[in-house]
């Protein structure tokens, strides 16, 4: 188990990852990565059991899969600092010839990822897929996934919510992105989402909330939680409040950032705000 | 050549079903999944024998196609089952992104396919499933002809690694091939030798090309028929070395003439080998209600449609 400050310092960098990813190609999705970059830290450092190197079908241990895919940044950054590919391969973000495409995908068979996304909604789905391959082969790993809660929108998730409970798909962990934000602005004026979590109760689900999932200590806590949950019965629903933009203050409070990219000047003022750590690829 | 002859009319679901018993009974690792068609896609057995390697999604078929895609990870082989037009057109983005991009190795088998659907109208009768499924890179295309060959698709896809698309029929039809005729994706079958005019049929018109090469026999006229099961990949070689005998040529699906075997073939022949072609296909239309001899015959697609076609094309030689 790392200690809190060795966390805090890949949370720093993976941010500066991020906004030098999207920065150089002038494109990709800062916001939501930086608002889940605490989340995917805990998540490949404190809490999944990972078996070291990859492989796809994933027996033996914990599995993620990201169904958001425009957060790639924050996803790529995470799995090269957990060692799944070199860091250096972060420089080809989104370039020919990279196995780092815009949205995640297994066509270039970049390790850490095992199924391709972008196209919203898909995510739960494929997640459930796994966990119920994990109770046919007895092997009694948890299966995690993340999703936007503006991708709450994409029906095929409600089919999944509904299957999920229906057969008691209880080595699911689905975690909810809950940043209030989506492309056009708001998602409470986009399409109002209600009350995620009441809604995922009365699916069936069991469900934790996540106060601030910008504060480390908080999300280790609520994930911890949620494994213990695992195994009663129901699938679990994390739904985390996150801030789009965290840890660099213009691109907070705003949905401006959720698909542009800072621009020279504006690089310099994030990364002053996030100093260098464990050393920029 | 072997004389090939109707040994008793059965769906081509029903042979859907019989390979998936057989194989709940020799792979372990197949499973299925169905979104409340059961009882339509012949699967009962290996449920009955396999409960804990069936997944009922419900009507839900979008789910179902990522549940499959997931199934993967972790070695199953999963096969999905629902009517073709809600295997295809309606999750198109699920099979592209989840499974096809993903590269998973998923089944996806459709029944009902084409306008022998019959009654149920044109809502539920795609005729467009085989050009959305072969744009997909990667996808393999299956649209076996009988019970037997339906069979035996089944059986081969589990030991094929990749998508799949497989594509069979509602009505009780002719089962002529045999019943230990090797199946081999992407092999074309050579069904009767000719010389003036080749026919490459597929799915529930390879019957009907048997019947027309007979009829035209008695004219005088020697046809050539080749079964194509595997669309994509497409047996280009057995294609080539008939026309170039033949000279011309007649293809026979039941499916919109845009995006179906006639234009696959059309394009092997246009880059190497141009030759007259005519197409047995629905004409951009959508079906209707009937039953399904009355919508072949109606949309062209039988024994008639194809003699006729016969005659036009030798005409152009």
């Amino acid at each position: 188990m790392a200690n809190t400050q060795e966390l805090q310092d890949i949370v720093i960098q993976v941010r500066r990852d991020i906004l030098r990813m999207v920065h150089k190609v002038n494109s990709g999705h800062p916001g939501g990565s930086l608002g889940c970059t605490e989340f995917f830290v805990a998540l490949y450092h404190e809490i999944m059991d990972l078996k070291d190197g990859f492989d796809m079908d994933g027996k033996d241990e914990d599995l993620f899969f990201l169904s958001n895919g425009h957060i790639s940044p924050v996803f790529y950054s995470v799995l090269a600092r957990k060692g799944y590919f070199p860091v250096e391969e972060l420089n080809t973000f989104r370039l020919i010839d990279s196995r780092l495409q815009g949205h995640p995908t297994t066509h270039e068979g970049l390790p850490g990822v095992r199924v391709a996304s972008g196209s919203l909604g898909q995510g739960m789905s494929v997640a459930i897929g796994a966990a119920l391959a994990k109770k046919l082969n007895g092997d009694d790993h948890l299966v995690y996934s993340l999703h936007g809660d503006g991708e709450l929108q994409e029906g095929q998730n409600w089919e999944a919510i509904m299957y999920a409970a229906g057969n008691n798909v209880d080595n699911l962990i689905a975690t909810i992105d809950l940043n209030g934000q989506q492309i056009d602005g708001a998602t409470k004026d986009v399409l109002p989402l209600g009350d995620v979590a009441e809604k995922f109760r009365v699916f069936g689900w069991d469900v934790l909330e996540i106060e601030n999932g910008n504060d480390l200590a908080q999300v280790i806590a609520g994930l911890n939680e949620a494994k213990n949950r695992t195994g009663k019965g129901k699938p679990v629903c994390v739904v985390m409040t996150t801030m789009m933009g965290n840890g660099v203050d213009f691109m907070m409070h705003t949905h401006a950032w959720h698909g542009k990219a800072p621009n020279d000047e504006q690089l310099e003022t994030a990364l002053a705000q996030n100093p260098e750590t464990l050393g920029d690829y | 050549m072997t004389k090939y002859t109707d040994q008793g009319k059965q769906d081509t679901r029903s042979g859907f079903g019989a390979g998936m018993t057989e194989l709940g009974r020799t792979n372990p690792n197949v499973v299925a999944l169905c979104a409340d068609l059961v009882g339509s896609l012949k699967i009962q057995t290996f449920i009955d024998e396999n409960p804990e390697r069936f997944f009922q999604v419900g009507i839900a078929e979008a789910n179902m196609m990522g549940i499959a895609a997931g199934l993967t990870i972790g070695g199953k082989i999963p096969f999905t089952g629902t009517f073709a037009n809600f295997s295809t057109g309606r999750v198109y983005d699920q099979i592209r992104q989840s499974i096809a991009y993903s590269d998973k190795n998923v089944k996806i088998c459709a029944s009902h396919a084409g306008i022998t659907l019959g009654e149920d109208g044109a809502t539920h009768q795609i005729l467009e499933d085989i050009g959305l499924m072969k744009m997909l890179p990667g996808m393999t295309v299956i649209n076996p002809c009988d019970f037997n060959q339906t069979k035996a698709a089944t059986l081969a896809i589990a030991e094929h690694h990749g998508p799949v698309y497989l594509r069979f029929g509602r009505p009780k039809v002719a089962n002529f091939t045999p019943v230990d005729q090797k199946f081999e994706i992407g092999k074309a079958l050579l069904l009767n030798e000719g010389k003036d005019v080749t026919i490459i049929a597929t799915g529930h018109l390879v019957w009907q090309s048997l019947i027309a090469a007979e009829n035209l026999e008695n004219q005088g006229i020697s046809a050539e028929v080749i079964n194509i099961h595997t669309i994509k990949p497409l047996d280009d070689k057995a294609i080539l070395d008939s026309v170039k005998k033949t000279g011309c040529v007649v293809t026979a699906e039941e499916h919109n003439f845009l995006g179906g075997l006639g234009e696959s073939v059309s394009r092997v022949l246009a880059s190497h080998y141009p030759t007259p072609q005519e197409f047995v296909a629905t004409q951009d239309t959508f079906g209707e209600s009937g039953t399904p001899d009355q919508l072949m015959d109606k949309y062209g697609l039988n024994n008639k449609a194809i003699e006729s076609a016969v005659l036009k094309v030798l005409k152009r030689k």
